[in-house]
């Protein structure tokens, strides 16, 4: 995590600026970034609250931004549900991308045993603990910096670079790389779509043309005792 | 600043609650429950999948049009970023030489 937490902080930083030039007052943008806590919601609703769209557009379209974690939370399911109700709250809130992705690939599987779940858990909360820091300290800067930082410079774009590298890290399998190709294309052909379903769409696509070639007399399963 | 408005935080209090809706959807009920076997194969490629969704558009796309022109910063930016990562597997690496290489020619050049 302390790798990608640059791009991280720059993207934060953006959003911060991105938030104070809105036209949000500097309260709601503080809250936004506390609350929420969200930065692909938040860049998707800042242009819409700013043209004051109605409550339920704002809404709609942070929730679907935000189905990816729903994807997650199935996922990380199987390593939480020991846990009490209030607990697995507060680990889902802060598992965004970044934690879920560096979680689910050193921990490949769930475990039984107590000591691998606490190894689990404190790896997921010191994820989440550097994942916060890096997003919100910047963000806040950046709502105080707003004036002194252009938006022109693209920053925001080592968010991208991190994530590109995160990409590359998952990619240990032909068919996590095809998984990549066609979700990246797929975006890309259904880029119209409104309330960013364009990349529901893609996953969709691209999950269900790995299970096909799975199903390929060549084609390997994932899950048959892959090293990663 | 500009004046804070309720209706504003209103909405925002709605985010927060999207986030957590959306973050624990799979974590709320504690019903024993197993996904089917085929969606559990699925999940191996979820997350690739996600983030590939997220970042080729910012990538390769401008006001959601594809990009026509090769002098773009971004693309330059990814290829060293890449070259990077698969030469010395170094996620801060890949975002520094990716920043070097698109900060000169997106604010320089204006690509």
């Amino acid at each position: 995590m302390a790798s990608v937490a640059p791009g991280l902080a720059a993207w934060g930083l953006m959003t911060g600026v991105a938030m104070a030039k809105s036209g949000m007052s500097g309260f709601e943008a503080v809250l936004m970034t506390l609350l929420v806590f969200a930065g692909s919601s938040q860049l998707a609703a800042i242009p819409l609250l700013a043209a004051g769209a109605p409550m339920w557009v704002i809404l709609a379209t942070s929730f679907c931004v935000n189905l990816r974690f729903i994807v997650f939370s199935a996922h990380l399911r199987a390593y939480l549900m020991h846990q009490p109700l209030w607990r697995r709250l507060v680990s889902g809130f802060f598992t965004a991308d970044l934690s879920y992705v560096l979680f689910t690939k050193r921990y490949p599987h769930p475990s039984d045993e107590a000591l691998t779940r606490r190894a689990q858990e404190a790896y997921l909360a010191g994820n989440a603990a550097m994942s916060w820091s890096a997003w919100v300290g910047p963000s806040l800067l950046g709502i105080v910096l707003a004036h002194s930082i252009p938006l022109s410079w693209g920053l925001g774009f080592a968010a991208i670079l991190a994530l590109l590298g995160i990409l590359c890290s998952l990619a240990t399998t032909r068919l996590r790389a095809v998984s990549a190709g066609v979700a990246g294309a797929a975006a890309v052909a259904a880029f119209a779509l409104p309330l960013k379903l364009n990349i529901l769409v893609a996953i969709a696509a691209a999950v269900a043309v790995c299970l096909m070639l799975e199903k390929m007399p060549q084609g390997r399963p994932e899950h048959a005792g892959n090293p990663d | 600043m500009n004046q804070t408005d309720l209706y504003t935080v209103a909405t925002i209090a709605g985010m927060a609650c999207v986030t957590v809706l959306t973050r624990c959807f799979f974590l709320l009920s504690s019903k024993p429950w197993t996904l089917p076997s085929w969606a559990q194969r699925g999940l191996h490629y979820a997350p690739i999948a996600a983030l590939s969704a997220v970042i080729v558009p910012e990538m390769v796309m401008t006001q959601g049009q594809l990009i026509a022109t090769w002098q773009d910063a971004r693309i330059f930016a990814v290829l060293a970023g890449l070259a990077w990562y698969y030469w010395r597997r170094d996620l801060l690496g890949t975002i520094i030489v990716g920043m070097a290489m698109y900060l000169p020619l997106h604010v320089g050049l204006g690509w």
